[in-house]
């Protein structure tokens, strides 16, 4: 069991070194990313304020994390 | 090998052996100055912060912060167990990002300080483009100690934090964006607050709080642009679920939309839903006498409704060259407890806040 | 047992020669002809690929919302007015959707090399663009001899030393 496990991971990476098949190419070319450029399609626009406003957040709710803010809170009460 | 193991492999192989690396940019150098005030539920916090970036060579971009509360705090929990005060809470973030080739390499670290409590804590964020620039993939680390005090006692006791982040950021279209974020946090020590009380069969008794906690966040957010040329806009959703081992699950939704307004106008509106579920030991007024124990209403059953919007002018922008801009930001919550009671009219607990931000900033 | 194990290695090996060949293969490679191509420049009438032939060519595709586009511009100032005497041409190639942020940039960054505009992409796609920005330098024969892609601080020098090198051909 654990042999042809083994066996199914090396083939697996093997493969798809081989690309022996269609592989996906990205499909939005690097030229065609304008709008993706824009300021607005920035989950978070404005560090200071999205700091703060997270700060606000995690004092008064039982939930924290996952917000992409990068770095850690204050962890203060 | 069978038909779906090989369409997966294709998958992988074509991430892998997709295009040439592209080169990470790193943060452009920018300078922010803020005013924010927090009011409500008898609680006002506002003071300054300011933010610096500036990047050396072509590779580092070093960043500093400064975060100031000074908080008046005549809170339901202050006024009906003690009396009000006020504190003073100073921040310091200090960060260095490091670009090497298409990877992103952050390390800071935060320092706060209140008259009873401090908190410091060192962070790594690594991120990396994969994919010909189309995917994005983080992963961060923070390790924090805090330094739990008492008025007239001193430090009394500390606590510890472990926080591991991953999270994938995918184009989806030449207009669409989508991100999957994930978050485990680890808290061992003291997590309570030394002056808070609970209420067992009545009485006020100092809260118990377990020694340990474990939470899990995952979030899903997409971005999209719509319109064209000077009005363009863009939509935002996000969702993320929380729970934890002290029994806490929560439910955020927030919708958000963008739009300019010409050259020099920049608007945003956003909504938040949230919901929690009470921790297991937390309780309005116990009836039963249990090893832990807490009436801390950020642990209860609520929900909160914030309606926001922010304004941006832009003074003097030159493409890439420098942008200035001036904002305004206000945001209303309503918070509407289910099993906390204002111990004042014996009814639940709810109460209105508003957030208010005013701030400049400045790219260059 | 140990024939599967044989049979994996062989796969392994097979593998790593074949993940050389997986890796950038295209249309455009040093020792190619040079797609052709017509444009129209910023300052309004069309410029064709072909007619540079007999002088060095090189074309950077770059966009108004690229940082490293940016970047690299003043550097390509400065490769076109040392070496335009001698019979070389820099062909600045725009990808914005909307033309007129490029003239505002190009206005702005003081551009003195020829601005072509491929608002629809065309060329871009025809040049199997994968970076933001890309370099191609053409000889004066019309072949492809260099192609970098994305600009890192210091690579102007390359340039410098790739086009001396064919311009003494």
């Amino acid at each position: 069991m654990k042999m042809r496990l083994a066996l199914l991971m090396v083939s697996l990476v093997v493969a798809s070194l081989l690309g022996a098949c269609a592989a996906p190419q990205p499909w939005v070319k690097p030229y065609e990313r304008e709008r993706l450029a824009d300021p607005i399609m920035q989950f978070s626009r404005d560090a200071l304020s999205d700091k703060h406003r997270e700060h606000v957040r995690v004092v008064r709710e039982g939930a924290r994390g996952a917000t992409g803010v990068q770095g850690g809170g204050c962890g203060c009460n | 090998m069978d038909a779906t193991s090989l369409r997966l492999t294709c998958l992988v192989g074509g991430v892998l052996a997709a295009g040439a690396a592209d080169a990470v940019t790193l943060p452009e150098d920018q300078a922010e100055a803020m005013v924010h005030v927090y009011s409500g539920g008898g609680v006002t916090a506002s003071g300054p912060a300011l933010l610096v970036r500036k990047s050396l060579a072509d590779r580092v971009s070093m960043s500093a912060s400064y975060y100031l509360d000074m908080v008046s705090n005549a809170s339901i929990d202050v006024v009906t167990t003690a009396s009000p005060y006020r504190e003073r809470r100073d921040q310091v973030d200090v960060g260095v990002d490091y670009a090497v080739r298409d990877a992103l390499i952050t390390l800071s670290t935060s320092s706060s300080k209140e008259p009873d409590y401090t908190a410091g804590s060192v962070n790594i964020d690594v991120s990396q483009e994969v994919f010909g620039g189309m995917t994005t993939v983080t992963l961060g680390y923070t390790r924090g100690t805090d330094k739990v005090g008492k008025k007239g006692y001193g430090f009394i006791d500390n606590a510890k934090h472990w926080q591991y982040r991953f999270g994938v950021t995918q184009i989806l279209t030449p207009r669409w964006l989508a991100s999957a974020n994930v978050e485990a946090i680890s808290d061992d020590g003291f997590l309570g607050s030394p002056y808070r009380v609970a209420r067992v069969f009545g009485a006020a008794v100092p809260e118990r709080n377990p020694r340990t906690r474990s939470s899990r966040a995952i979030k899903l957010r997409t971005i999209g642009d719509i319109g064209d040329g000077p009005t363009r806009a863009a939509v935002r959703a996000e969702y993320r679920y929380f729970w934890d081992t002290w029994a806490i699950k929560a439910h955020t939704a927030e919708f958000g939309y963008s739009r300019y307004f010409g050259d020099a106008w920049l608007a945003d509106a956003f909504v938040r839903f949230y919901t929690q579920q009470h921790a297991l030991f937390y309780s309005d007024n116990a009836l039963t006498e249990t090893a832990y124990v807490s009436r801390n209403r950020q642990l209860s059953s609520f929900n909160s409704v914030g309606l926001g919007a922010k304004l941006s002018r832009s003074f003097g922008r030159v493409q890439g060259k420098y942008e200035v801009k001036a904002n305004l930001s206000y945001e209303l919550v309503r918070f509407k407890f289910h099993d906390f009671t204002d111990s004042r009219t014996n009814s639940p607990y709810a109460f209105s806040a508003n957030v208010l931000q005013v701030y400049a900033t400045a790219s260059f | 047992m140990r024939h599967l194990r044989l049979h994996t290695l062989r796969l392994v090996l097979a593998a790593a020669l074949a993940m050389g060949a997986t890796l950038e293969s295209g249309a455009v490679a040093p020792a190619t002809a040079a797609p052709d191509f017509t444009l129209r420049t910023m300052g309004g009438p069309n410029l064709r690929l072909q007619e540079q032939r007999g002088r060095v060519v090189l074309i950077n595709f770059w966009a108004t919302w690229c940082g490293p586009c940016r970047q690299e511009m003043p550097h390509l100032n400065r490769l076109y007015e040392k070496y335009r005497a001698s019979g070389f041409v820099l062909l600045g190639v725009n990808v914005d959707d909307d033309k007129r942020n490029a003239v505002d940039v190009a206005a702005k960054l003081g551009l003195k090399f020829p601005v072509l505009l491929d608002t629809d992409k065309k060329v871009s796609r025809l040049y199997e663009l994968s970076t933001m920005p890309s370099t191609v330098l053409i000889d004066r024969d019309g072949r492809v001899r260099a192609i970098h892609r994305g600009y890192q601080s210091g690579v102007e020098d390359q340039y410098d030393k790739q086009i001396r090198d064919l311009l003494k051909e």
